[in-house]
């Protein structure tokens, strides 16, 4: 598999840097923070993106998408990280449109394809029910109900969960773990206001009933589907990760040219060099390690899954460093909220925790390696 | 293409012999010149197959001895050696340092000379650079060449010169011109050590090998058709060797060698046991995995460089980086290795510890100096805060 770009991936990369530099720079998230904004992203701003076709890249061309892969999607949501843009692009775009096209049944890919890829219908995944990822601890249940199903439960940390219009919840069932198809609003829904000022909710499902046609595909299919969503997820949210830490990386550097003291530029003293040297290695390495992950998850190759946890761990730990050396190297305005280098830090707390921390990803890396 | 890995297997299956397709210990390895000892008579056989082939040094041009391979063509002989277990018939400073900078900067006459003697593995080379006063300060080095005439007069002490004890030939930088800036009065020399003027001494290390030495020089004779590039322009051509020491340096994480490599899990197994499947400390497991993690996304790193090279993309300034990255990942896993042995990997030798075990430790003390030889991760990490980060001086 390729670790470089092709034509076709570059010039999307190229516009979508561009789209969210003009379009949604960092004052754009601040924005919705200070307004206690209701939505948490523009939707205006989504609807554009959907015209540019980003929500169609993991979806088939039979069903209206481009096909064009997690490689594609991996430079928009690199270029969305580099200004820490908020939108659904991990939990609509990349969720949603895969759990649909590789789950989903012919009459589902019809009732909600359209308008996931027109930018009008937001999805979220309800699957963390403990305070660290455990996608194989589902305790949730969807009893039997007549020929549907009633939810009983909690989830939390559903990613734009408090404005989905549909909830993909997987959920404990007679016959194994089932995904599910349910209205958001048939359930309750709690904003939890982050650290890192993006989207996610609380829900409690209290005797949510449902009809068989509610589920994604068959019933016990769950962790079938889950597993391949997952390692997408995780590997378009490093793409993400990336870009924030290259941007965070990026203005220290020129921030240690800039900034003046002892008559001199910081960035001439060796202790500041040297780390700054060690932030530019694993900037790299990661950039490797995402390139290899999302082009075996589109050659569907053997090594896949080992290459996704890989580039998970490696975005989780050089975002985590690059945030931290930015405040730090940032020194007194660095603290500030006015300056902007605090975001990255704090968005590395939050990305890191999603879909595996460190920890879990070498616990996984192992685990596909037979030791 | 694939005729050519067709052709390249096969001949590689009629030519190597089985005993050049096993785990080479270090007191195997095969670096030519004048004195060489073979343990076994097919190193020599080996050696002497693939020099016929230039498969030495399958890169350079024919008509010094080369293979005349195409990048594309040298990948596909590595693999296919990798991939049957072949080891490298033949490895040194000539083959990895000297002979790209011949190429690239000597004389027809330095060529037609110096290199089909290096493909053959016939003259043995070594590297004359620092000093005992010169370390990461290269360029403050004082060995001083005076041309006389047709020849240049050298005195001085060069160290950690490895290997100097077993070579033919050193190549030297020397001060031509001591009242210029310190990079400027610099040349590159060739000195051959039949001279008695050059005497080697071992040093002991702490493994207990003696691969360095220190060389003295003393008014050693040196024609001066030896000097390299121009007069007190040697300090380009040293910079550039470095180069390709640090990109040989830096492949250490990933050699052939591999396929006979224990894996560290397995080591990690034996000792700590395992739990269904599992290597049962499970803080061991961690750490295992975190330091196979960081080697695997350096490999593709190194791939990812190749793959930009190969696409015509301006090589980026990577070399010190992997260089840096090599070399720390190389201590790192004789770190785990020894780690995961526990008491077994405290033997210096006798019957108490496998050869493995006295071979790891022997390695752990050696890898030491991968981040200080061919500059120090210091030195690294300020050539890219300069080069590549731009930061000031």
């Amino acid at each position: 598999m390729p670790l470089i770009l092709s034509e076709e991936a570059r010039m999307v990369r190229e516009t979508a840097l561009d789209f969210f530099r003009e379009r949604s720079p960092v004052t754009a998230l601040r924005k919705l923070r200070d307004d206690s904004d209701p939505v948490g992203f523009s939707r205006d701003l989504w609807r554009q993106m959907a015209e540019l076709g980003w929500t169609g890249f993991l979806v088939a061309e039979d069903d209206g998408g481009s096909a064009f892969g997690m490689t594609g999607l991996a430079q928009v949501m690199e270029a969305a990280g580099r200004t820490l843009a908020a939108s659904p692009l991990l939990s609509t775009a990349l969720i949603g449109a895969s759990m649909l096209s590789l789950g989903g049944t012919a009459g589902q890919k019809a009732e909600y394809l359209p308008s996931l890829l027109a930018g009008e219908h937001i999805f979220a995944l309800a699957l963390e029910e403990t305070a660290r990822h455990a996608p194989a601890r589902i305790e949730l249940k969807a009893g039997r109900d007549g020929t549907g199903y009633r939810l009983n439960g909690q989830k939390t940390f559903v990613l734009d969960g408090h404005i989905a219009d549909t909830l993909i919840v997987a959920a404990e069932t007679d016959s194994g773990t089932t995904l599910f198809l349910i209205p958001a609003e048939a359930t309750s829904r709690t904003r939890l206001t982050m650290v890192d000022s993006r989207n996610a909710a609380l829900i409690r499902f209290d005797n949510v009933a449902v009809g068989s046609s509610a589920v994604l595909g068959r019933a016990g299919q769950g962790a079938a589907i889950l597993e391949p969503v997952l390692d997408r997820a995780r590997a378009g949210l490093a793409a993400e990760m990336l870009g924030s830490a290259q941007e965070s990386f990026d203005r220290t550097v020129q921030y240690l040219k800039d900034r003046k003291q002892f008559g001199v530029a910081i960035g001439s003293f060796q202790a500041l060099k040297h780390r700054a040297a060690q932030m530019f290695c694993e900037v790299e390495i990661t950039r490797s390690a995402v390139l290899a992950a999302v082009s075996a998850l589109d050659g569907n190759t053997n090594d896949a899954a080992a290459l996704v946890a890989l580039a998970k761990a490696k975005a989780n730990e050089t975002l985590f460093l690059c945030g931290n050396e930015g405040v730090q190297m940032h020194g007194g305005i660095g603290m500030t909220d006015e300056h902007e280098i605090g975001f990255f830090m704090k968005r590395a707390r939050a990305a890191q925790a999603a879909f595996g921390d460190s920890r879990f990803c070498r616990d996984r890396y192992a685990h596909l390696m037979g030791y | 293409m694939s005729t050519f890995r067709a052709a390249t297997r096969a001949w590689l299956e009629d030519n190597c012999p089985p005993a050049m397709r096993t785990r080479m210990p270090d007191s195997e390895q095969v670096a030519g010149g004048k004195r060489a000892e073979y343990v076994r008579p097919e190193q020599k056989q080996w050696l002497d197959r693939m020099a016929a082939k230039g498969w030495t040094a399958p890169t350079w041009p024919t008509q010094y001895g080369g293979g005349g391979l195409s990048n594309d063509e040298a990948l596909i002989l590595e693999e296919e050696m990798q991939d049957l277990g072949c080891r490298p018939p033949l490895r040194g400073m000539g083959l990895s340092m000297l002979g790209p900078v011949l190429l690239e900067y000597g004389t027809e006459e330095q060529r037609r000379t110096h290199i089909p003697p290096i493909v053959r593995g016939e003259i043995r080379w070594c590297q004359g650079y620092s000093e005992p006063e010169a370390g990461s300060d290269l360029a403050s080095l004082r060995t001083r060449a005076v041309l006389q005439g047709e020849h240049f007069l050298v005195n001085g002490h060069k160290i950690w010169t490895s290997n100097a004890h077993h070579s033919d030939w050193i190549f030297c930088l020397v001060r031509t011109d001591p009242a210029a800036k310190k990079h400027e009065g610099i040349s590159f020399l060739l000195i051959d050590m039949d001279d008695p003027g050059v005497r080697p001494r071992p040093i002991r290390l702490i493994s207990g090998a003696s691969v360095f030495c220190e060389t003295f020089l003393e008014n050693v004779r040196v024609p001066a058709g030896n000097l390299v590039g121009p007069l007190n322009k040697g300090w380009t051509i040293a910079k550039r060797l470095l180069e390709h020491e640090r990109k040989g340096i830096g492949g250490i994480g990933s050699r052939a060698a591999a396929k006979f490599e224990a894996a560290i899990e397995d080591v990690a197994k034996h000792f700590a046991g395992e739990t269904d499947g599992k290597i049962a400390d499970p803080v061991l497991r961690d750490r295992i995995a975190a330091y196979s993690m960081d080697l695997h996304a350096f490999q593709l790193t190194r791939r990812r460089a190749a793959e930009e090279a190969e696409s015509g993309a301006p090589p980026g300034p990577l070399s010190a980086m992997f260089k840096l990255q090599g070399t720390e990942l190389n201590k790192r896993r004789y770190e785990m290795l020894l780690e995961a042995e526990g008491f077994q990997g405290l033997g210096w030798e006798g019957d108490g510890f496998t050869e493995d075990e006295l071979r790891f430790t022997r390695e752990w003390l050696r890898s030491k100096a991968n981040t200080i030889e061919g500059g120090t991760s210091e030195v690294q990490l300020n050539i890219i805060a300069k080069r590549v980060l731009g930061l000031p001086d």
